[in-house]
This record gives C-alpha cells, structure tokens and sequence, in this order.
C-alpha cells in the first residue's frame, strides 16, 4: 500500500493548478477579443450584427457551461476532427466568456450619460470618433471592476473542464482522491487553491469599484 | 467524413429525458427556495445582526463565491461521508446548491437591505417595533423588490448550473444526455437536445420569477 | 407631576458637545414649540426623548417612568411617545390603511379588525380616510405627512414628537399638516415641536424654548419669545 504524505498531495495538485491558471488567462484574453468583437455588433448600426449578437450572447447565457464543453469535446468528435481536450475546453471557454464579457462591457457603454452622445454630438463628432473620444474612454473606466470580477467566473469555470478530461486542479483532485481515499483532505486542498486564485481578484474588484466610486463622487 | 444527423432515439430515451428534467426542476425550485431563505438569513446576519456573527457568515459567503461549485459538490458528496455523514446523490445534490444560492443570495439581499433608508429604520423603531420586526414588516419586502432582477439571474445561473451535478450521478437532465449518448453514440444529438431543453428552462424560468416578483411585490414601485 | 422630565440631558458626538445640560419639564397638555439655528441640538434632543440618540450624561423620565436604553424600556417608551418624521418615512409596500394598522397588529398584537377600526378612525380624523387603499407614492407630500400623523396617532401616544414636520413640503401644503397639528393641541394632546413656522408656534403653543449651541437659551410663552426677546442671540434669530 503507497502512503501519500500530505505534501506529495499538495504537490501534485498545485502542479495540476498550473493549467488552471493557464488556461485561464487564454479564455479570459480569447473572449475579450472576441466579446470586444460581439460588442461592436451588439451596439453597431447594423440591425442583423444586433441581432446575431443578441442570439449569441442568449444562447451562451443561457445554456450550461457544461453542455457547451460536452458539445466542444464530443461533438466536434464526431465530425472526425480530432479535438484533445484542452482545445475543446479552450474553445468553449472563450466563447462562454465572450458573451458575458460583452454584456458587461454593453451595459458600461450604456452607463454613459445620454448627454454626453448629445454633447458630442453638436460638437461635430462621428459616430466613430464619439465612440473613440468621449464614450469608450468613460465606459471603460466603469468596466474595470466588473471585469475582473468575472475573471474570478472563468477561473471557476475552468473546474468543468476536468469532466472532459482536462487534467487541470479539479481534475488532479479527482485522481488523487482515487489514490488516497481521502476526499475531504484532497478537495480541501483544491477548494484551498482555488480561494487563493479567486479571492486576491475579487477583492481586487471590490477595491476598484470603491475607488471607481470615489472618483464619481468628486466631480 | 460526413456525418447524418439520427434523433431516432428520442422516443426511446423519452422516460430516461423526462426524469433528468424532473430532476433538474427539482433540483431548481428546492435550491431555490431554501437558498435564497438561506441568503435572506445570513443578508440579514451580516447588515444588522450581531456583531460576532458577520466574520462567520462573510467566511462562508467568500469562501463559497471564490470556489467553483464542482468543488463544493465534490466537498459535500464525497468529502462529508469521511466525518460519518452519509447522503444520497440527490441529497448532496441539493445541499450543495442551497449552500451556493445561499452565499451569492446573501450579497445580493444585503445589497438592497443596506439600500434602505434610514428613516424606514427610524419609523419602525418609533413606532416600537423590536429590530426583528422593523426588519420582517418594514426592511425585507422593499429590499427584495428592489434587487429582484439580479436574485432572479442569480437564480437561472445556478439552475445552468446544476448540470454539473450529473458528476456525482445525481440524475438530471446532463445525465440523461450521457446515458443516451453512452448507449447510441449519438453524442452531438444528445448533447443538442438537452442543451435546447436548458435553453427553455431558462427562459421559462426567467419568465417565472418575474411572474412571482409581480405578484409578491404591489405594482406600485416603492420609492 | 410632568409627563416629560429631562434632566442635565447631555449628549457627544465624537468630540462634539451637541447638547450641554438640557432642563425641560412638559406637564400634560402642553404644547411646546422647539426653535433655534442649525446645529443648535434642537432635533437631537427630540431624538433623545424617543431613544432614537442615546444620552451620555442626565436622565428622561416619560410619565414616571426613566428612559433606560435597553430594548424593553425603549419600547415602553415608544408605545408612549409617537415621533412624526420631516421626511414622512412611510411604508412604500404597505397601503395607506396598511401603514397605519401595522404596528398595532405588530406592536401591540391587536387583532386585524380592531386595528382597522382604528385605522379609519386615526385617518377620518386627519382628513384622509378616502385614501385607505391608496399606496405612499400616489398621495402628495401633505397628504403622506398626514397618513403618518394618523400612523402615530394609532398607537394612542401619550405625546407626539414633530420633527420639522412642514420643512420638507411644498409651500401650499404646509397649512393643511398645521391644521391637523392645531386641533391635536385643541383636543390636549402633548406635543414637541421642532418648527420653523413662527406663526403656527405663535398661535398654538403653550411654551416655546430657544436653543442656542446646545443650551436651552431662553424658555417662555410665546407673546414673551416673541414679543420681548431677552438675549442678544434670539434677537439675533428672530430678526429684530
């Protein structure tokens, strides 16, 4: 019978935390671009880009992470293309964070003051350069903190992906689990490891949305 | 390589379906239910209760909202057993969502509840009524109303959610979607199929909670 | 004997003295007007009087009975001293009925007919028993002050405490809460003003106290406030 040592536990885990993080911070720039890109749709002239990013961000939102993982791994499967598991958790990842990205980034651009379209407006500007010059500046000051809060739901989101095989910090807890038999130690260590992940960005959140607010507060 | 789409199954599999959404709505109204009980508790905990008892629920409030919730499922179902507490898959199931509802529910409420203005507080102190009932007949309704919209999101996240369950073999509608697709390799249909029927459970539900919030709350907005 | 004592009240804010050693006796019945610039205490020794500020030095007693800070005798106090608010401070989610019968059923367990009952008294007596089933948001701010005069009034106080109730209504509606507040006097019910209506204290009031930085500067009936102000610093408030 192997004895693990509890450091041999934490080891392996916190070697496993790597790909978390990994695969994290892919998702999270992955579905910024693309969520900027959905953005610009959602609030551009065009009636149909509206449209198909509406659809887009309803169908994200309102369908399981994990079934999107599924359809990734599995489905694509089936096409014959040959999909390893951290390309399918990648994929599907970055389009989940995508639409959530782009709704928060909507609803900062839709924050900004109609006064201030009007005022730039009757000063001559475009569609374009109101957007460069006036509203995306204000906008995304106010995006900052809600932002990195959602980064703290990818990280999250990142646990779903042991389930398609995706040997990250979940994953690894389930195969320690399975050697030591001790769940309560192996998943406390996890959930440990994620807090330590999760919780420096969401306070980092909290402080700038206080400072956020403090700026306001002046003008 | 092309591929033909074959939902011949459905009829087969139609029970196996059926109960994964019995399951899932389950899983939903209980979690539901007791969860934002449980948020309404601990929101009060930490806006107006006693002073020894907010670090304790701001520690289970963070410590649930910065791990994901298979953790916590895998915590609950298999971590719990070695402290001599044994339960079902349903039951740890639902635990786990009462006990995830419960941290992001608890945000959320206090967030109205500390939106209130003071002399809400004030008149119902005067009008002497103990702190518990300022808070029952005066505070709580208000402050619900108010951040109803983001309690109801809060609610279809965790409902989405809850697919993460099939793992512990609670069957819900994900585990329906693997049983189907590990017996007719109909992996791509199944996994349609029960992506659409989340679909309109959520949609349905978000129609459903704002049917509720009408009826619980007068239709005159409180100011 | 006084239905109102309070004694050497004194009262910090940090490091702020807001009030320096308050002395007023109110025998039932009396009607006193409560004036002064801002910052001179004037609301927060009304505050005091219902527990809604604790005291730091001195004592109010309230028919007899000492005001102590713990949760029974704050509540004993309240169910005998009513406070109106200057901003109203209905319950939105309640009807107008409803604000006024619930913390009777609340407070005193009475049983839901017998606090309707009351109810549509308190507010027939105010003039708005029409609005029975209307909400806050559809009444104006005259009508919302007189809704919560009646809520007070439900609990059968021995006194009221008016808090600057006309200072945060139009103009036009002023008169129509003065009224109500004129015939509670005419009736004998105590009361304590903080007002800015100088007229309304004027003519109604029994007494009527000058506070100045937290002391009680000059206590009297209205035609001597008024009429033949003592010191340097009512002059001064008053204008003369």
């Amino acid at each position: 019978m192997i004895e693990f040592t509890t450091w041999d536990i934490l080891r392996n885990l916190l070697l496993a935390a790597r790909w978390t993080v990994v695969l994290s911070l892919v998702s999270f720039a992955g579905g910024g671009l693309l969520g900027a890109a959905i953005l610009v749709l959602r609030i551009g002239r065009g009636r149909w880009g509206r449209r198909l990013a509406k659809g887009y961000v309803e169908l994200f939102q309102g369908t399981p992470l994990l079934m999107q993982l599924f359809l990734a791994f599995f489905g694509l499967a089936l096409f014959g293309i040959d999909v390893p598991a951290w390309l399918a958790a990648g994929l599907a990842l970055i389009l989940w964070t995508a639409s959530f990205l782009a709704e928060i980034w909507r609803g900062c651009v839709e924050a900004i003051a109609r006064g201030q379209w009007e005022a730039s407006a009757s000063l001559g500007m475009g569609y374009f350069q109101q957007m460069r010059w006036v509203i995306l500046p204000q906008a995304l000051k106010i995006a900052v903190p809600p932002t990195v809060g959602f980064s703290v739901q990818v990280v999250k989101g990142t646990a779903l992906t042991s389930i398609i095989g995706f040997v990250e910090l979940s994953k690894a807890g389930t195969i320690v689990t399975n050697a030591t038999f001790q769940p309560f130690t192996v998943y406390g260590f996890v959930a440990l490891i994620y807090f330590a992940l999760c919780f420096p960005l969401s306070q980092a959140s909290r402080i700038l949305e206080r400072k956020l607010n403090v700026a306001h507060r002046n003008h | 390589m092309s591929y033909t789409f074959d939902f011949s199954w459905i009829g087969a599999y139609l029970p196996v379906i059926l109960k994964g959404l019995a399951v899932t709505v389950e899983l939903t109204v209980v979690g539901g239910l007791l969860g934002v009980a449980l948020g309404t508790a601990c929101a009060w905990a930490r806006a107006l209760g006693p002073a020894w008892l907010k670090p304790v629920v701001a520690a289970y409030v963070e410590f649930v909202r910065n791990t994901p919730f298979l953790i916590q499922l895998f915590f609950v179902f298999f971590g719990l057993p070695s402290l001599g507490v044994r339960m079902s898959e349903l039951e740890a199931a639902n635990l786990a969502m009462v006990i995830n509802l419960g941290a992001y529910g608890c945000e959320i409420i206090r967030a109205g509840i500390e939106a209130t203005p003071r002399g809400q507080f004030e008149a119902g102190a005067s009008l002497g009524m103990s702190r518990f009932e300022t808070f029952r007949h005066v505070v709580l309704i208000p402050a619900l109303q108010k951040i109803w919209p983001a309690l109801s999101s809060q609610i279809v996240i965790v409902m989405l959610g809850s697919a993460a369950v099939s793992q512990i073999a609670a069957e819900d509608l994900t585990f329906a979607a693997n049983f189907i697709q590990s017996r007719t390799f109909r992996a791509f249909e199944a996994y349609m199929l029960s992506t659409a029927l989340y679909l309109v459970l959520a949609i349905l539900l978000r129609q459903a909670l704002r049917g509720i919030g009408w009826t619980l709350f007068p239709r005159r907005a409180a100011r | 004997m006084s239905l109102i004592e309070i004694t050497e009240v004194k009262k910090r804010f940090g490091d702020n003295e807001v009030l320096k050693g308050i002395n007023i006796d109110v025998a039932p019945g009396e009607v006193i007007a409560i004036i002064g610039k801002s910052g001179s205490g004037k609301s927060t020794l009304l505050r005091c009087i219902n527990g809604l500020e604790t005291i730091d030095e001195g004592s109010i007693q309230v028919a007899g009975a000492q005001l102590l800070p713990d949760e029974v005798h704050l509540k004993a106090l309240r169910l005998k001293v009513g406070m109106i608010f200057q901003s109203f401070n209905l319950f939105p989610h309640h009807t107008v009925g409803g604000n006024v019968m619930l913390s009777q059923m609340v407070v005193k367990k009475t049983p839901k007919a017998e606090a309707e009952a009351m109810a549509r008294r308190m507010l027939d007596r105010v003039g708005l028993l029409h609005k029975f089933d209307a909400y806050p948001d559809e009444l104006s701010g005259g009508q919302q002050q007189r809704v919560a005069i009646a809520r007070a009034l439900a609990m059968q106080p021995m006194a009221l405490l008016c808090d600057e109730i006309t200072s945060a209504l139009d103009p036009e509606l002023v008169q129509e809460v003065l009224a109500v507040v004129k015939e509670l006097a005419r009736e004998g019910m105590t009361l304590l003003m903080v007002t800015h209506e100088m007229r309304f204290a004027r003519d109604v009031c029994s007494r009527v106290v000058f506070m100045h930085q937290g002391r009680v500067h000059e206590i009297g009936p209205p035609e001597e406030v008024f009429g033949a102000p003592k010191t340097a610093e009512l002059r001064q408030f008053l204008g003369v």
